[in-house]
């Protein structure tokens, strides 16, 4: 305890000098989803600073990326963060296509948009239970993980994977998406509306949820811009921000959708954007099914890619936000240098200041509405 | 406020800098700006100005010419603008200032880069190790770097 | 050998062996019953490989926990750690023994019953936050602090009410409670809206307060497992956690114990027929049953309530609604 000219003043009008004590949260905590640990400087259950600390899954991708060739770094991409398989690895083979102007086939382009939605709704199914469990409801997660698994039957049909898809290839796909798999997800998509229905009545209408998320963990639109916050943490802070529409790629300029905002700043408008974006995802599964022509999965690519001298980027929305491959080439059959920014990283960077003076189970819970990915994070 | 692209393309063309306009279904970006490693403070100022966000900073090693190039992305929230801010400094003595002060999310980039290829970011807050572990004193993304 | 058995010593030492069984069989099985319980409620099967059903699941959880070593961390105050667990367990015991279970079934029919139970149900908070201490563990600390706050917050409104039925009943007695609600549901005291038109209300505010009490979810802030890893419990291992989980489930029991006896009629029947001897007995079970089934209902359903939200839950709406209702039950019954 330092007693400083501050604390005495306060022990001599007859309060208790100011404690503090610290609260090592993980790496092994049921909070930290993961491998994340965080240091609290705790006054009481109020936390004076939360500091994390990260790397203890920390993998190397950007180095394996310097030591393979451009298509066995493709793997990879999938590990980074499990949960949004498919959008990261859509980043890194848009970003050799960019490069090496490689023409990617209709077919496939609406293909990727309808995987790539599915995956979006799976993760944030992962999300929406782990946030719960989080809150202690323990039964959501369940229920999300049975809708889960429906997804995860169709695209372990189409690509063998249920987690680490790796389905995307330089110019197109892995194999074609047959009819059963475009009868599946119309069916998965009927099924769906239904049930976010019943999320909507069963928890996000709790009084309880409510009261653990409105006004707690309040994150303005200018701290998201100085920290480079994305996807449903600044849509939650009132900015329409969706790499999608920003920087618009595949065919989603073709399709309708809108980017659900809320401007209420706390844990409950990042909730709300994720349950919208569910929806949104279903619309355009919805579109992109009738609209997905016949034809070729994959355009022609040279047997040994060699990317021209330079450098690319190629930004995706992933499920936590803005995903960005940056690749320097120089000339030769494996990358110079691979940059992975991952939207986690940024996300989790605000926590510092965004839960100061928050009390631990308020700063939990915001944590939980951030949705964080440990190895998205650590990379 | 949305930035103009003549606007930015002028200041920073008054920071000393080498603009380059790009294709965006090229590259990936409109702007691409080469400064001096004293001037990415006030480059990273422009941009804050401007309403840009941060996304990444990384480093290149470019080994041949005993060069280490820091490259900035910022991106925009509401305008459909994307610039790049790159810097070079001698491969010997990788030193140049923190732009953590403008913006804050900048601090655990530039810690991550410092990690990867030892380049300093002088004034930086909390410059310990950050993805490696806590006694690493290797910088794997350094091509000389043999493990 | 009947008359030795009926000696009073005897008579409540062979109660007390009862009871304690009964306490440890229902423990174990309660547990079974709310995994089963959580496994309807979450769409899968529960526990199913253990003998029928997973009937034998409580035998083999018993005999993981007994095996294992009971571990005193390094550091922590070992009389008080190991003490808490036994401090725990006992006053729910003690409290079991005025409970009736039917007419004549009771081990100990003091005057006194309710001042008893309520007198002894607190210590349960003492040893949670002595268990808590003596680990020497933030968050166990962290844990106890708010067992602490908690349960004397919601003291005040079960107090409250409790002594709104004491003006009603007119007795501590808890045989004597339940006989004076006899002849039907209408005469529970529950319904007994001539004496006071919030009685309901009350019934409500008991049982959310027994919800608190017993730190059960949704104010399971002792335990709080995503928050505080286990709360007070983190630092136990082995049987020690055993004995606080079995704690759990015998407070559970007292508590709805007591709300059927005070609020649904014990064990009389609520239609009047087939009433006294066993099928007293046979009717308090399944009230009893009935409401510890909505408490693991409650579980599985909700989220855990902000700590905060929980405190003013108590301060600023149960405890001014328990304090109308004791002041109009004393006007009404000055009146009428």
């Amino acid at each position: 305890m330092n007693v400083t000219k501050e604390t005495l003043h306060l022990a001599t009008a007859g309060d208790a000098p100011q404690e503090t004590f610290v609260l090592n949260l993980g790496p092994q905590h049921p909070a930290a989803h993961g491998v994340l640990r965080v240091l609290m400087t705790m006054d009481g259950e109020w936390i004076q600073r939360a500091e994390p600390i990260i790397g203890y899954i920390h993998r190397m991708h950007e180095k394996m990326g310097e030591n393979r060739t451009w298509a066995k770094f493709l793997p990879n991409t999938s590990r980074i963060d499990y949960l949004s398989a498919m959008h990261y690895t859509h980043a890194f083979v848009g970003a050799v296509e960019r490069a090496a102007k490689i023409e990617v086939p209709l077919r496939a382009e609406y293909a990727r948009v309808i995987t790539s939605e599915l995956n979006r709704i799976s993760s944030h199914m992962v999300w929406w239970g782990a946030l719960l469990l989080d809150l202690g409801g323990f039964t959501p997660i369940l229920y999300a993980f049975d809708d889960r698994e429906k997804i995860l039957d169709l695209l372990e049909a189409l690509c063998g994977a249920r987690l680490t898809y790796c389905y995307y290839r330089f110019g197109g796909l892995y194999n074609d998406v047959d009819d059963a798999f475009l009868k599946g997800t119309r069916d998965f998509v009927k099924h769906m509306q239904p049930r976010l229905k019943m999320y909507r009545d069963l928890v996000t209408d709790n009084i309880i949820l409510r009261k653990r998320l409105e006004e707690i963990g309040p994150i303005s639109a200018e701290l998201c811009r100085k920290y480079g916050a994305t996807g449903p943490v600044i849509r939650g802070s009132g900015v329409a921000y969706d790499v999608r529409r920003a920087e618009p790629y595949s065919v989603y300029p073709k399709l309708d959708f809108k980017i659900p905002v809320y401007h209420e700043c706390d844990s409950m408008a990042r909730y709300m954007v994720r349950m919208d974006e569910m929806e949104q995802s279903l619309r355009i599964i919805d579109q992109a099914l009738d609209q997905i022509p016949a034809g070729p999965f994959i355009g022609k690519v040279p047997r040994v890619l060699k990317l021209p001298v330079g450098e690319t980027c190629y930004a995706v929305e992933a499920a936590r936000g803005r995903f960005m491959v940056r690749i320097v080439s120089d000339g030769k059959e494996i990358p110079y240098r691979v940059k992975l920014r991952t939207p986690s990283f940024s996300n989790l960077s605000l926590y510092e200041e965004a839960s100061r003076g928050m009390i631990l189970p308020d700063a939990l819970a915001m944590m939980g509405s951030l949705d964080l990915v440990i190895p998205d994070i650590d990379r | 406020m949305n930035p103009s692209l003549e606007q930015l393309t002028a200041d920073y063309t008054a920071l000393a800098g080498q603009v380059e306009t790009c294709d965006f279904a090229l590259k990936g970006y409109h702007l691409s700006v080469a400064v001096p490693s004293n001037q990415v403070v006030a480059a990273a100022e422009i941009a804050d100005r401007a309403g840009f966000s941060i996304d990444a900073v990384t480093g290149v090693d470019w080994i041949a010419q005993n060069e280490m190039e820091v490259v900035y992305d910022f991106f925009h929230f509401t305008s459909p603008l994307r610039v790049v801010v790159r810097t070079r400094v001698p491969r010997a003595e990788p030193e140049l200032p923190t732009i953590s002060a403008v913006f804050p999310g900048a601090n655990w980039h530039e810690r991550e880069t410092h990690d990867f290829f030892g380049i300093c970011f002088t004034g930086h807050p909390n410059m310990k190790p950050f993805l490696l572990p806590e006694d690493a004193t290797f910088h794997p993304l350094r091509k000389d770097y043999q493990p | 050998m009947m008359k030795f058995l009926t000696i009073e010593p005897v008579r409540v030492l062979l109660y007390l062996v009862g009871i304690i069984a009964f306490t440890a069989a229902n423990a174990a099985y309660l547990v079974l019953a709310e995994r089963k319980g959580a496994g309807r409620i979450q769409r899968r099967p529960g526990p199913n490989e253990a003998g029928w059903a997973g009937i034998l699941q409580p035998v083999a959880d018993g005999i993981k926990l007994l095996a294992k070593q009971v571990m005193v961390p390094p550091g922590t105050d070992s009389l008080l750690f190991r003490a808490a667990p036994l401090m725990v367990m006992a006053p729910p015991l003690l409290c079991l023994a005025v409970i009736p279970f039917g007419d004549t079934i009771v081990a100990c029919n003091l005057n006194i019953g309710l001042l008893f139970v309520f007198s002894f149900g607190s210590i349960n908070v003492m040893a949670l936050m002595l268990g808590g201490w003596a680990s020497r563990n933030k968050f166990a600390i962290i844990s106890s602090a708010r067992v602490v706050s908690q349960n004397v917050a919601y003291e005040i409104p079960m107090l409250l009410v409790v002594i709104t039925m004491l003006m009603v009943t007119g007795t501590m007695n808890l045989g004597e409670i339940v006989r004076q609600q006899a002849g039907g549901f209408w005469h529970w005291n529950l319904l007994k809206v001539w004496v006071n038109p919030f009685m309901p209300v009350t019934f409500i505010i008991f049982f959310i307060c027994m919800l608190a009490e017993t730190n059960r979810a949704p104010f399971d802030m002792a335990e709080a497992e995503s928050e505080l890893v286990a709360g007070a419990f983190t630092e136990y291992g082995g049987m020690g956690f055993g004995v606080f989980f079995m704690a759990e489930y015998a407070n559970i029991v007292v508590g709805c114990s007591l709300a059927t006896i005070l609020f649904l009629g014990g064990w009389q029947s609520p239609i009047g027929v087939l009433s006294g001897g066993w099928f007293g007995a046979a009717w308090f079970l399944v009230k009893l049953y009935a409401l510890i089934f909505t408490v693991i209902w409650i579980r599985w359903t909700f989220p855990r309530t902000q700590f905060y939200s929980l405190l003013n839950l108590s301060w600023k709406i149960l405890i001014p609604v328990s304090l109308v209702t004791l002041l109009l039950t004393g006007v009404m019954m000055k009146i009428l």
